[in-house]
């Protein structure tokens, strides 16, 4: 391997109640790179991300960051590797309605214990990196769907993560605005050298990535990227 | 027919929706119960109330003696009574000494057979406290032969007695033909009485009112999302409001039903337990007829009229709700009017009650007491508003809370309005109540720091019986006699005090005192002639210096001449009778207290005590006031359980966003703050208002009584830690909620 | 081109005459369009010259007596025939097909031929989003349009794969 890798998921297991969400599932994702979780719904693709996040915590099998093992990290250690290290795009419904649209931005930066006003100035220009510097002071509900979503792809990369987790970003979109995310997006991420793990079933989505790997009933089937 | 039928079908439905609607369906028609209950329980309390003070102050009047200006001949029919009324503790316990003066002499109500000399007669209450307190029960030198009947006393817990007599003579007792007091004209409404009911009524009702109107908004979001699925299913507007209204009756009904029980419990309790006034007889506790009607029509219509004002604030769509409220801006000025009102029927009292008018004034008083509260209730949401929307900055959890509760207050607000109204009434009552209490006990700690007895005899026992009887009883240290006589002159009332310089130190400050100088409290300074009680006249000493009497000794207020031994130079003023005062070992303790009224009681029944002070009074003002504030706490505890389902509901409502910022590395300790600061802000702009207008209240009110104006620190500082301790609870007990929601699991259903 | 691998592939089982061969093609594969015996022969012979079948000679005559058999190079070639993903274009589901049918019968990883297709699928796609971020809208609009063609491909890979089990047991029966 040519370059450094960054996050790794060694033979997860999981299971919720019956069903074996993951089942020795392993993945590799390097700095800088965009990997496309693809697979049929209720393959455990979601799953994944949640446990290579930290979000979850998979019952055997380990999930290294950096060289460290995030399985063994308790739940304070990750909260922090998240709010420093991470960042998320989900589907829908994840701003805060109370927040405008900067403030929810600049949320990840406070949380990280950086200043109101600092945080408001670089929220600021992410809004503008992403074109949506016009709903800056409205709440989230009086944006469109797809400003929405630009407006959380902005809040998912103003910490200058260094791996964004996105959950079908744009499964709520129609194609047009979805394509428009996806490019602002993946050109935002490859700009700050942030390596992306895109879940989707869209095969256009997953296009925007560097290589795919297919979810299957809990395992992983990946193909390496040759170019 | 048919529109009757869908009607009825409609609200069924909705009453088997809250029925159906599982464990969450259940916790809200149980909180609603619980509210409506509550609510119900007090109003048929308050309705009761009327018909149980009347049925006791019947039985209290048919007991009392008729007394006209001229006494009754004596004749086969009539009998003394002397008053000899007692007091243990705090407690008051009325007595009579009865001495029939022929064979066929009136009964009070009650007694069948008069107590012979030595024996008595006696409640069986007191029979009950003569029981646990054997210093109490060897008070009157007589035997108990019997109980006095339920129709001679005001309740269960009323201590009384009658002792039978064969002493008493017409100087220490009065002549009566009957028992009975037929329209015994009062001493005039004191303004003290008159405030009280009504201030006390609105003060209770109203918090019971704003708590009624928010209970059956409990959950009303989850139950929101129900009609929109019935939207889905093809209801329409107005068929969903009326399943909604269906709802809300079964909350209600159900409330009626719990809130009836609860008055029963209420009135067994009180029939039971209750002391003084509020001792009653479970047949005294008829609800007025009209009022009960007026609460079981009234509450549920209330509930059903609440509901569908709530519903018209929202639009229940197929696919979900969308509040209109959100976007309505707060306006000041209607809001004004009934606080303006309020304080315009108030100000006019605060150069004090108007008592000739009667119920003109307590009309006013009740009603700008009303006013401003439910002024207060109305100022809240917009103060709330007005702050939340100027507030800004800070920290994570602080900027969440703002931001929620600048998109949305009115939940919120809704819940503290309840203690607003609440905490503002109680204040204001609770600083009028100790602001009394504390006049009376500066009264009796004032000056000279006296806190001796002052027994003035009625029978003819010799001055040394008294003396050594009282020197020898327990806990007793000194015991002076103090001459006393009555005297008139120039059309002026005299009251004559002799005794050494200790014995006149309790009526005025005598610093400085030598035997043989005469001292004159708003006396004539110059000798001159008077004329006694019982008819010769005497020539009084000039007074030799003047003093101030101190506020609290028997008879402040008239002019007094206290003179010592030497200077009367041997020749006493005829006819004096003595008073002794009695001195307590410091530290004796309630049972000193008690052994000197034991010693009194078995010497002359009728001998007047006089204690310090007022203390069955103040003791009374003491109840009012802890029962108000444990009321209060009550009340807050239950706003509290209502502002819980509230961030509960709220919280439930935004599981993806909190399963998102936990994703994001989110503290729970930044989420926890903003429910904190969530539930703290309104309820400290609330209790900022609340403390502001009931202070106001009690100032307007205290200087209508005539008492100082003071701020009252216990009641604002009860009732703020009571609401800290709301608003900790109110979080603490949605922290597991919070926890539920941000595992990480949440994520996952979308 | 695909009709000589099909009938390559259903000899790996055991050697077969031409009769047997085309009523397994046309169960197999000949949904719409059977196999004329005509066709069979004469690809036979193609295969025959290119040595990747041998024929074994039963006793009697006629052209029923003539068992094909697949050699080594036979097999090689159809197994570098399955595994090669296929350039991605229109009118590509049935050599894809043939291929995870033939996968099926001969107890090689089908999902592994779609898999291998969809990431050449993908790859193609990749291409095209990465030209149509360089180009002008005209080139937009032609990649959008390949995109489109390529991602119906691709979902029916997809659902294909998911489809693999029940494909199997009608196959196996």
């Amino acid at each position: 391997m040519t370059e450094q890798t960054l996050l790794t998921a060694e033979n997860l297991h999981l299971t919720f109640g019956e069903t074996k969400a993951l089942d020795g599932a392993s993945l590799h994702v390097r700095a800088g790179e965009v990997v496309a979780l693809m697979g049929p719904s209720g393959s455990g693709k979601s799953t994944l991300l949640h446990c290579l996040a930290g979000i979850m915590a998979p019952e055997s099998g380990r999930v290294v960051y950096d060289g460290r093992d995030l399985t063994a990290m308790s739940d304070t250690e990750r909260s922090t590797l998240r709010r420093g290290e991470f960042g998320f795009v989900f589907q829908f419904g994840q701003l805060v309605p109370e927040l405008t649209c900067r403030e929810n931005v600049a949320l990840p930066l406070r949380l990280s214990g950086v200043g109101r006003r600092e945080a408001h100035r670089t929220a600021t220009s992410w809004l503008e990196r992403l074109d949506v510097a016009d709903v800056a002071d409205k709440r989230p509900g009086q944006a469109s769907g797809g400003q929405g979503q630009r407006v959380a792809v902005a809040r998912a990369l103003v910490t200058q993560p260094r791996v964004v987790f996105a959950d079908e970003p744009t499964g709520a979109l129609d194609s047009l605005n979805g394509e428009l995310v996806m490019k602002m997006f993946i050109a935002a991420a490859r700009e700050t050298g942030a390596a992306v793990v895109l879940v989707t079933h869209e095969p256009r989505v997953a296009a925007y990535s560097n290589r795919e790997a297919v979810v299957r009933d809990g395992r992983v089937r990946e193909q390496e990227f040759a170019r | 027919m048919t529109a009757v039928k869908r009607w009825v079908f409609e609200l069924a439905l909705g009453a088997r929706m809250s029925l159906a609607g599982g464990r969450a369906g259940w916790t809200r028609l149980a909180l609603i119960a619980a509210g409506v209950g509550i609510g119900v329980a007090v109003l048929l309390s308050v309705a009761t109330l009327p018909t149980a003070l009347a049925a006791s102050s019947s039985r209290t009047e048919a007991r009392t003696e008729q007394i006209s200006a001229d006494d009754p001949p004596k004749s086969d029919e009539t009998i003394l009574v002397g008053l000899a009324s007692s007091q243990f503790g705090d407690v008051a316990i009325h007595g009579r000494s009865l001495q029939p003066e022929g064979s066929r002499p009136p009964m009070p109500p009650g007694v069948t057979t008069l107590p012979g000399p030595g024996e008595m007669l006696v409640s069986p209450a007191l029979a009950d406290l003569m029981r646990e307190n054997p210093l109490l029960a060897q008070r009157w030198d007589a035997r108990v032969v019997g109980t006095i009947g339920a129709q001679g006393l005001s309740g269960p817990a009323d201590l009384a007695f009658y002792l039978g007599s064969d002493t008493l003579t017409e100087e220490s007792a009065f002549r009566v033909d009957a028992f009975g007091a037929t329209g015994v004209p009062d001493e005039g409404p004191d303004p003290i009485s008159l405030l009280f009911p009504a201030v006390g009524m609105v003060v209770l009702l109203l918090p019971v009112m704003v708590f009624m109107a928010s209970a059956v908004r409990f959950g009303g979001e989850a139950r929101d999302r129900r009609l929109a699925a019935l939207r889905l299913v093809g209801a329409d507007a107005a068929m969903t409001r009326r399943i909604a209204a269906g709802e809300t009756l079964t909350g209600a009904l159900l409330g009626l039903f719990a809130g009836a029980l609860l008055a029963v419990g209420i009135g067994l309790l009180t029939s039971r337990y209750a002391t003084g006034k509020l001792s009653f007889y479970l047949s005294d506790l008829r609800p007025v007829p009209a009022l009960a009607v007026l609460v079981i029509v009234a509450v549920p219509a209330t509930a059903v009229l609440v509901t569908l004002s709530a519903m018209r604030k929202i639009v229940v769509e197929p696919l979900g709700v969308v509040r209109l409220s959100g976007t309505v801006r707060r306006r000041l000025w209607w809001r004004l009017i009934l606080p303006i009102l309020g304080i315009g029927l108030l100000a006019p009292l605060a150069s004090g009650i108007d008592v000739e008018s009667g119920g003109a004034a307590e009309i006013q008083v009740a009603g700008g007491v009303a006013a401003l509260l439910i002024g207060l209730a109305l100022l809240l949401p917009w103060l709330v508003d007005a702050v939340v929307n100027r507030l800004g900055g800070g920290g994570v959890s602080w900027e969440l809370a703002v931001r929620r509760l600048q998109l949305d207050s009115g939940t919120a607000v809704r819940a503290v309005s309840g203690i607003a109204v609440s905490v503002a009434g109680v204040i204001a009552i609770h600083g009028l109540v100790s602001g009394i209490e504390n006049q009376v006990k500066a009264a009796d700690n004032g000056g000279s720091g006296w806190t001796g007895f002052q027994i003035a005899p009625q029978n003819d026992l010799p001055e040394q019986t008294w003396t050594a009887a009282l020197r020898d009883t327990p806990g007793v240290q000194e015991v002076l006699t103090i001459r006393s006589h009555a005297a008139e002159g120039d059309g002026t009332l005299l009251s004559i005090k002799v005794g050494d310089c200790t014995a006149l130190a309790r009526y005025a400050d005598m610093t400085g005192c030598t035997d043989g100088e005469v001292y004159g409290v708003d006396a004539p300074a110059a000798a001159g002639t008077y004329t006694l009680r019982d008819g010769p006249t005497w020539t009084a000493p000039a007074v030799t210096r003047q003093v101030r009497a101190t506020t609290n000794s028997p008879g402040y207020g008239q002019p007094m001449l206290l003179i010592t031994p030497a200077a009367l130079n041997g020749t006493p003023i005829p006819g004096t009778t003595d008073e002794f005062a009695v001195t307590l070992v410091s530290g004796g303790g309630a049972d000193a207290v008690e052994q000197v009224r034991n010693t009194t009681a078995r010497l002359d029944p009728q001998a007047f005590l006089l204690e310090p002070g007022n203390s069955a009074f103040a003791a009374a003002m003491r109840d009012i006031r802890e029962g108000l504030l444990a009321g209060t706490v009550a009340l807050l505890l239950l706003i509290g359980a209502s502002m819980l389902v509230n961030v509960a509901e709220q919280l439930r409502e935004r599981r993806k966003v909190l399963a998102v910022l936990v994703a994001f590395g989110i503290r729970r300790r930044t989420l926890a703050g903003s429910v904190l600061w969530q539930a703290a802000l309104p309820v400290l702009l609330g209790m900022a208002l609340a403390i502001g207008f009931g202070s106001g209240l009690a100032a307007v009110l205290m200087s209508a009584v005539n008492a100082p104006v003071s701020i009252d620190w216990i009641g604002i500082g009860t009732t703020s830690g009571a609401a800290v301790l709301v608003v900790l609870g109110t979080t603490a007990a949605a922290l597991p909620t919070l926890g539920r929601l941000t595992r990480p699991g949440n994520l996952r259903d979308e | 081109m695909s009709v000589s691998f099909a009938l390559l592939g259903l000899l790996e089982n055991g050697p077969r005459h031409g009769y047997d061969l085309k009523r397994s093609y046309d169960d197999a594969f000949g949904r719409d369009r059977s196999l004329h015996y005509g066709q069979v022969y004469s690809t036979m012979a193609r295969l025959l010259k290119n040595g990747l079948v041998e024929v074994e000679l039963e006793p009697g005559d006629g052209p029923d007596r003539k068992r094909y058999a697949i050699t080594d190079a036979g097999i090689t070639d159809i197994e570098a025939w399955i595994g090669r993903p296929e350039k991605p274009e229109p009118y590509l589901q049935s050599t894809l097909y043939t291929k995870v049918v033939l996968a099926l019968m001969t107890g090689r990883d089908a999902s592994e031929v779609l898999d291998t297709q969809r990431a050449e699928h993908l790859r193609l796609m990749r291409e095209m989003t990465h030209r149509k971020a360089q180009g002008d809208l005209a080139d937009e609009l032609i990649c959008d349009h390949v995109l489109f063609h390529l991602e119906a491909d691709l979902r029916w890979l997809e659902l294909t794969t998911d489809r693999l089990d029940r494909l199997a047991a009608q196959i196996r029966r």
